[in-house]
């Protein structure tokens, strides 16, 4: 129980929920500026850090103790990234089309 | 098998230190603890590959009908978007309260944050009901009586967005959003269970597992719908 007495978590809650509210407030307004093509650069960036922000901190994989959680969390974004990236590969170098 | 099991029944009997909220395959609480979230770890490393997929239909149909789907993008109210994000982070917070309230045995708070998080999720589908009305009275619902006529194209004056294609965005808009209820509807059944639970007060510091593995399922709600609100929302709003 030892894991348990340690510093109160709750102001690291707090910071990240008001990082997150600031986050979603930031996305709408970039939303609102013409950035042209860096428009979804940006808005993707700023949902990244949030996701990021929610699954290190209250999701609490900062912190796990047992490796293979993380390892499981970046297989799951390797995956991910490995269908995104390499469907885009062969979509997003279509010239002839 | 069985004289196994007899065994350790056995040994419980006789009163023998053994932690009632330990399982037998488990050293300590620890690695019951560590095993338990990671299952939940795997199946959710499934569920991404199953929003996966959809996001990367998404995003090659983005590519092939940027205009289309930024005009469609725009007929969606922002407002109820921004708000529902706004929802779903509040209830995250008081997800992360319950599970720390379990951990350190504080019952009222613990059902506290079980019920708001309940509530909030609740009013999350029911913005998400109001936004989808809307969808069916402008008939920007896929099928037979979907019009999508004369809508401009940002950027691009003149040009009118092809109604097939503005289809397509709403077809992808129903499926992920739709999908994505459907996990708020089974993390709402899965509270109202902890609730249950948490008023027989069955949890203690010692076995929170179904809190902390509810929580996580929470969490993973809230981070897609953290990407869909952009993607769906926010595709070209600069006037």
């Amino acid at each position: 129980m030892s894991e348990h007495s340690k510093s109160s978590p709750l102001p690291t809650y707090f910071a990240v929920f008001f990082a997150l509210l600031v986050g979603t407030a930031l996305t709408v307004y970039a939303a609102t500026l013409d950035l042209g093509k860096y428009n979804a650069a940006v808005a993707l960036t700023i949902a990244s850090v949030k996701a990021t922000l929610v699954a290190l901190f209250f999701m609490h994989v900062k912190g796990a103790s047992e490796k293979l959680t993380k390892l499981v969390v970046i297989a799951a974004l390797f995956f991910l990234l490995l269908l995104l990236g390499l469907t885009m590969t062969d979509y997003a170098t279509r010239l002839w089309s | 098998m069985a004289d196994n099991s007899a065994a350790a029944v056995q040994v419980n009997a006789h009163g023998e230190a053994h932690n009632p909220a330990l399982l037998h395959h488990f050293a300590e609480p620890q690695q019951q603890r560590d095993a338990a979230s990671l299952g939940m770890w795997v199946f959710l490393a499934t569920e991404v590959m199953f929003f996966g997929g959809l996001f990367c239909a998404y995003l090659v149909y983005r590519r092939w009908y940027f205009g289309d789907f930024a005009a469609a993008s725009k007929t969606i109210n922002m407002g109820y978007g921004a708000t529902n994000t706004a929802v779903l982070i509040c209830s995250s917070l008081t997800v992360v309260l319950a599970v720390w309230a379990a951990q350190t045995a504080r019952r009222t708070l613990l059902i506290v944050s079980l019920v708001i998080t309940m509530l909030l999720g609740v009013t999350f589908l029911g913005i998400k009901g109001i936004e989808y009305r809307e969808k069916f009275v402008e008939h920007h619902v896929p099928g037979a009586s979907f019009s999508f006529d004369k809508v401009p194209i940002p950027g691009h004056p003149g040009q009118y967005a092809n109604p097939r294609h503005a289809q397509l965005f709403f077809s992808l808009y129903f499926v992920m959003t739709g999908l994505h209820a459907l996990h708020m509807i089974i993390g709402l059944g899965i509270f109202l269970w902890l609730l249950t639970m948490a008023w027989k007060g069955r949890f203690t510091p010692e076995w929170h597992t179904p809190v902390e593995i509810g929580g996580l399922y929470w969490h993973f709600v809230d981070i897609v719908w953290i990407y869909l609100f952009p993607l769906l929302y926010l595709i070209d709003r600069h006037p």
